[in-house]
């Protein structure tokens, strides 16, 4: 879909959306913490979690969504629906499976959902109203996966919130993440360990406009 | 052995982006890393990403994939960002892309003026 159909969904969307039909995408590579921040979100404001979390990649091969979520924070109130997405990668290689541990039958089934759910997270891009990029603190931020992703979204005109995660480790760096996007605001937290969460959910009235 | 294919922009200029990406997906799937003169655009990247989904298969694990400016620093302010914006959305002819398959290239590092090469069996670096 050309650029002027995006828009032109966008605006209709719009016109028919109710309140509380944000739907709050989380999108970035693989391990960079998306679920576990789906996990905090929806354990924070519903008392349960949205996926299983794992040290191997691709955990996540499917879209899964917690409708409803409000989010209060200085006598605001911010209803969405969270979506966490497969991570989004160039390469998928079935032996890196098997390098965790998983049999060879499994590894190759793990492998073909894995590309499904990187085409699925593709997909949705187009119906977000605002996405958190989520990125490892502690990894290059400069990859054509992250510059895709963010700049997919900003042709699209979809509001951007880049959160540098896993901060509760010494190799995180943030401002290294704030120079590779200087034009987008970037939050670091831990997700695991809920550190700078207040700020999160504080930056999630911003870009939604609440 | 490994080989670098120059793919000059006229070559894919006139293409649509389709044709555009099955043709580079081809040469990548032939093991031969690409060095295209210029830059896709977004969508195209996007798209390119998502193909190669589509393609993975036991043999072929996916692409690395990744790019260069080569615009001038000095340029006036509006005009760099009508430039960026431009290339950002349609691609741009300046500028480099390497392409290549995953299991020959093992990371490309961009540094922010180079790119750095790491291939899979020789671990050597390349520099472009």
């Amino acid at each position: 879909m050309g650029i002027f159909g995006n828009f032109l969904k966008k605006f209709l969307k719009s016109l028919f959306k109710k309140k509380g039909e944000i739907k709050l995408g989380l999108y970035g590579p693989p391990n960079g913490g998306k679920t576990t921040l789906a996990n905090k979100i929806s354990m924070d404001w519903l008392g349960e979690e949205v996926g299983i979390v794992s040290g191997i990649a691709h955990e996540t091969r499917e879209i899964q969504i917690k409708e409803q979520i409000t989010i209060k924070s200085k006598g605001k109130e911010l209803t969405f629906n969270l979506v966490d997405t497969p991570g989004i990668a160039t390469k998928i290689d079935y032996e890196d499976f098997l390098k965790a541990g998983i049999k060879e039958k499994e590894a190759k089934t793990r492998a073909k959902e894995a590309t499904k759910g990187v085409i699925d997270a593709i997909k949705w891009l187009d119906d977000m109203d605002a996405v958190v990029i989520v990125l490892d603190g502690t990894k290059d931020p400069y990859s054509q996966v992250n510059i895709t992703i963010i700049g997919n979204l900003e042709a699209r005109k979809i509001p951007v919130l880049i959160v540098a995660n896993k901060i509760d480790l010494k190799k995180a760096d943030i401002k290294k993440v704030q120079a590779a996007f200087p034009q987008y605001d970037v939050i670091g937290i831990s997700a695991k360990y809920g550190k700078n969460i207040e700020d999160f959910y504080e930056a999630l009235f911003k870009i939604t406009n609440q | 052995m490994l080989t670098l294919q120059f793919i000059p922009y006229g070559e894919l200029s006139s293409l649509s982006s389709e044709k555009k990406i099955q043709k580079l997906l081809r040469i990548v799937r032939e093991d031969k890393i690409v060095l295209l003169e210029g830059k896709l655009g977004i969508n195209e990247k996007s798209e390119l990403i998502r193909k190669t989904m589509e393609e993975i298969d036991d043999k072929f694990k996916g692409i690395e994939i990744e790019d260069l400016d080569l615009e001038k620093k000095d340029k006036a302010f509006f005009e760099k960002i009508r430039t960026i914006f431009i290339n950002f959305i349609l691609g741009s002819r300046k500028g480099m892309t390497i392409i290549g398959p995953a299991s020959i290239i093992k990371e490309i590092k961009k540094d922010p003026d180079k790119i750095q090469l790491f291939t899979e069996d020789t671990k050597k670096k390349k520099k472009k």
